[in-house]
Order: C-alpha cells, then structure tokens, then sequence
C-alpha cells in the first residue's frame, strides 16, 4: 500500500497539496484525474521521494520514505516521469539494463538479463533494441521508458501523464500494455491521465484532485457523471452512454 | 579496467563470414580497442618524447624529461577526470570547474597571500605548505559554490554560464585591483605563477598532486556505475535508489580536489578540460563511465605531451604549450557554445 497520510506541500508559501490522505494499491490500475497545477505531479514526487513533504507522512508497505533505504525503496516502487530528456546517447537497450540497477547496482547476472529480455520483448521492442532513443518515435520512446519500468519488477509502477504527446493509436496501445501489466503481471500501477475517457476505460479506480486536494475518490462509474467532471475540470461536462460504457463529452 | 562487461556495442550481429574490412570496423566499435589504441599513442609518444633528439647524456634528458611527462599524465587525469564527472553531475558538456571561475579564483588566492604577506614571503615560503593552503582554500570554496549552484533545483545552463562569467571577471577584477597597489618587484613574482607551467614543476608538489589525484581516482572507482545512472538525470536516478544528494556531494569534493590540486601545482588551464572531455564522448562511442573517464584522461596526455613535442622539437617553442591549448580550447568552447546553446 502507498499511503499518504495529511500530507502537505508548499512551494515558496504556495500550497501545492493540501492536507492530503489518500491510500493507492488496493486495485490495478487507478487513474489519476485533475487539472493542470491540481497538484498530481507532486503527489508523485513525494511518493518517488523527490521532494520532501512539508507535513505528514508518506509510507510505501509501511516504510516511512524519509527513513528507507532509497536502494530497498527502489525495489518496491517505480516512478515514471513526464519528462525523460537525456543528454548522453542511449540504446534501448542500455535504458532498459538501467531498470536492473536497483537490484543489480550495475554488475548484471544471468537473472538480471533475462529480466531485460523479457522487458523488452513485453513492450515489443526487440526490433530497436540497439536503436538510439533519439531514433526513435514518441510512442516507441515512451515504450521503452515503460520497459526501463518494467524491468526494475517492482509492485508499484507510477506513470506521470504516459500519453503526453502520443497519437491516438499509441495512446491506446500504452493504455492497453497499462492495463496488461496489472492484469497478467499483477502491477499495481498508478497512471496521471489527462483524457478522462481514457481513465474510465482502463482504469479500475479514478480519484480526482484540484486544489490540491483529493475531491473525489470512487470506482469509474460512480465519477463518470457530468456534476462530478464538471467539479472537477470547473467547466461543463456531458457523459453519454455508449455501448454500455460511459464517454465524458467536454468539447462544448 | 574491468573487461568482463562488454559494451553492447560490442555485441552486434556480425555476419557469418566476416570481411576483413567489417572485422575491422567491429573492432573498432569496442570501446577497449579504442582505449587500447590511445594507451598505445600514449606510449609511442612519451618514448619519442624521453628517448630522441637528446643533445647531451641521455641520463640527465631522461631525468628532467621524466619529470614533465610525469606532470602531464598527472595533470591530464586530473583535469579529464574531473572534468567529466563535472559535466555528468550538473548535466551538461559545456561548463567546466575552470569556466565557473575556478582558476581566476586561484589567482586570486595566490595574490591575496602577495599582497598581504609580500612576495618575499610568497617566494620563501616552503612550497609545499603554499601549495597545502592553496588546496585547502580551492577546495572549501569550490565546495561551496557548486553545492550552492547546482545542489538546489535545475536552472538553465546559459544562467550558469553566466554565473561562471561574473564570477570569473570578479575575481579577476579583484585580483587586478591588488596587483596595481602592489610594489613592481612583488607583480614581477606573482606574474610568474600565472601561466601554467608544465615544464618545471617542483617535484615535491608534483608528487603530493600525483597523491591527491590518484586518491581521487580511487574515491570515483567505486561511483562508477552510479554515474552512468546520474547521466539519466536526477529524477530517474532517485527512482532508481540512488541517494542523488550524497553521492553529489562527493563527487563535487572529489572534483574541488582533483581541480584544486592541478591548478595549483601547474596554474590555470581554462578550457583544457573541455576539448578533452568532449573529445573522449565522441571518441569512447560510449556513455559509460568506465570507458569515458580513462579515454579522457588518456587524450589529455596525448594533446599535452604531442603539443609540447611538436612546439619543442617542430617549432623550437619552449613554454608556450599552455597557450595554444588555451587558444584552441577557446575556439572550440565558441564552437560548442554556438552549436549545442540552443539545447
């Protein structure tokens, strides 16, 4: 269980979460929702111990992460942010190998190998192994960020906004891979999602942040109603029913 | 160097029946034939360098020769090492100790010390205790600065680069303001230490630095696979348990002391440290520190002691090494700054 509990941040006297208390990894996938500056990334940050909480605790299986070990931590919990720039040249598969570290801190074994390989071939990427990251197109970059992820095998995976500049079809292929991990892999994953149907159609849970707060945290179907979206996103939004499932309308 | 970890360069399909000419070229994407090959240039050079064009006993020229190669394998090492770990630490291949106004602060420290206590003190102080002091006072100040630059949140290389130069020009405006009030044969003293001198180093200080630099060396060897991980950046290596603000914080020590140590025995090099490095990146083909590091410090040998030998035996140039690196490090620092500013 990631569990926050009355976590507060502020940056330079700004509040950027506001008495936070939340428990995520009950289920597979849960959705993260909310506006820009709603405080989701930070969220992340804190349980990724990137920056420190002003109040509160952060725990991850119990394990305040101020005091962890960040090695021990780093076994448990994977963090995959929205910008990933590199400035020195990197192969898949060395951003991959990278995923061993926790474990391996540097020195592979036959195991760590394998765990590479099965990465890479998860997210199908076997053809651009030794391609450069910078060869690559948005969507087979993201892939092999994701497979980095996957290879450090932890039981909580964390993506910040995956489908940031992808097209339709790549931002339903990592959705569906998102949705693969936790399903055969059983990953308790994480995911900020910006496309509200995208989270309702992939995800088991959807809490929704604005303010920095927490203001709404149920199954998809129980969100998936115009007042709760319109509260949210503060602007009108329409949820029909298509084919048995709920599609939000928001392009009035 | 450790072998066993083959770069995946290395382990690319190769045909069935391999042309020599293929062959050749697998060889070459290893990293350890290209390392192997500039050990060898290494060696080449410094027999060149120590055994010809002798033109009195050979035991004397080997003696003083000795000597200077000695200093440039230590200087080299010292500046490419650090360096390197410098631009993987703040994230960029631009900024260097030196251009953050690490070497207008030493001849700020070594003016201070003339202007207080007089060059006669300056010239009769034992060597070893101004080279200790020098050290310590780099040291604590590099430390300073760069936690105080780069320890806090990302700013913008440009912002940095402007920093380094304010930075640079006051503690060159300082020292020129002390050197006007100083009596001309004390300016005289402190002029010399100016330039670097790769030639005539005291032997006592050159085997301290040789010390401190291989400490050094020894301290980052352990780090070396945690530097591969902080060339992902800070984000990615905290999610990866690397104690990000720790092993900083080392490496920046490590860094102040390697830098420190060099520029005090040999003086200010300022934009040595950026052709090497630079270099070493295109040249290792490699973003690993194992390869990268020796590359760097090995091609610092080669462009110090093939410089000299060219300006002494081509030219019949003595001293003046230090400035036509810095001449071609500052074009090329333009080069840099203009292709990769935009980034």
């Amino acid at each position: 269980m990631i569990a926050l509990d009355s976590v507060t941040k502020r940056y330079n006297g700004r509040v950027v979460l506001d008495d936070v208390s939340i428990t995520l990894g009950g289920e597979g996938v849960t959705a993260l929702i909310g506006p820009n500056g709603a405080g989701k990334s930070t969220l992340f940050s804190l349980v990724g111990r990137l920056v420190r909480p002003d109040s509160g605790t952060v725990t991850i299986d119990g394990q305040d992460v101020r005091t962890a070990a960040s090695g021990d931590l780093a076994k448990t919990l994977a963090v995959l942010r929205q910008d990933n720039h590199i400035a020195a040249r990197l192969t898949v598969a060395d951003l991959v190998e990278f995923g061993r570290f926790p474990h391996s801190k540097g020195r592979l074994t036959a195991a760590d190998r394998e765990q590479i390989d099965r990465a890479i071939a998860y997210l199908d990427l076997e053809a651009f192994r030794e391609r450069f990251l910078d060869e690559l197109s948005g969507g087979q970059r993201q892939r092999a960020f994701i497979a980095m992820v996957l290879a450090q095998d932890t039981k909580y995976v964390l993506l910040d906004e995956p489908l940031n500049n992808l097209d339709v079809r790549h931002m339903g292929e990592i959705m569906k891979l998102v949705r693969r991990m936790a399903d055969e892999l059983g990953k308790v994953v994480v995911v900020v999602l910006h496309d509200i149907n995208f989270a309702a159609t992939y995800s088991d849970r959807i809490v929704a942040m604005r303010d920095g707060r927490v203001i709404a945290d149920a199954p998809v179907a129980e969100i998936m109603r115009p007042e709760v979206l319109a509260e949210v996103y503060e602007t009108p939004v329409d949820v029909r029913e298509i084919d048995g499932r709920p599609v939000a309308l928001y392009y009035a | 160097m450790r072998t066993d970890t083959v770069a995946p360069t290395a382990s690319a399909p190769e045909p069935a029946v391999a042309s020599p000419r293929s062959r050749l070229a697998s060889a070459w994407a290893r990293p350890g034939v290209r390392l192997g090959l500039l050990v060898t240039l290494v060696l080449a050079l410094a027999a060149v360098y120590l055994f010809t064009a002798v033109p009195g006993s050979l035991e004397y020229a080997l003696k003083i020769r000795s000597t200077t190669v000695v200093a440039m394998v230590v200087v080299a090492i010292a500046v490419g090492v650090s360096t390197v770990v410098f631009h993987t630490i703040t994230q960029n291949r631009i900024l260097t100790p030196s251009i953050m106004g690490f070497d207008a602060f030493y001849m700020l420290v070594s003016t201070v010390i003339v202007f207080f206590l007089g060059a006669t003190t300056f010239l009769r102080a034992d060597p070893v205790t101004l080279w200790l002091v020098q050290v310590a006072i780099m040291v604590a100040f590099s430390v300073f600065l760069f936690t105080w630059l780069f320890g806090g949140k990302r700013r913008s290389i440009h912002l940095m680069l402007l920093v380094g130069i304010v930075l640079g020009t006051f503690f060159r405006s300082l020292t020129e303001w002390m050197q006007r009030m100083l009596d001309p044969l004390d300016f005289q003293v402190l002029t010399d230490t100016g330039f670097a001198s790769l030639t005539r180093p005291d032997e006592t200080l050159l085997l301290l630095t040789g010390v401190l630099v291989v400490l050094g060396c020894i301290a980052v060897l352990p780090l070396l696979r945690t530097l591969d991980v902080l060339t992902l950046g800070e984000p990615v290596a905290v999610g990866l348990g690397v104690n990000h603000r720790r092993v900083i914080m080392a490496l920046f020590a490590i860094v102040s002391v390697m830098v420190a140590a060099s520029t005090a025995l040999v003086g200010p090099i300022l934009f040595f440290g950026l052709i090497v490095a630079n270099l070493a990146y295109s040249y290792a083909g490699t973003f690993r520190h194992r390869w990268t590091l020796p590359t760097a410090a090995l091609l610092g040998v080669v462009f110090l002691l093939g410089g000299q030998l060219l300006l002494e035996r081509l030219f019949g140039f003595g001293g003046s090494l230090s400035m036509v690196i810095e001449f071609a490090g500052g074009l090329f620092f333009l080069y840099l700054v203009l292709r990769k500013g935009a980034r």
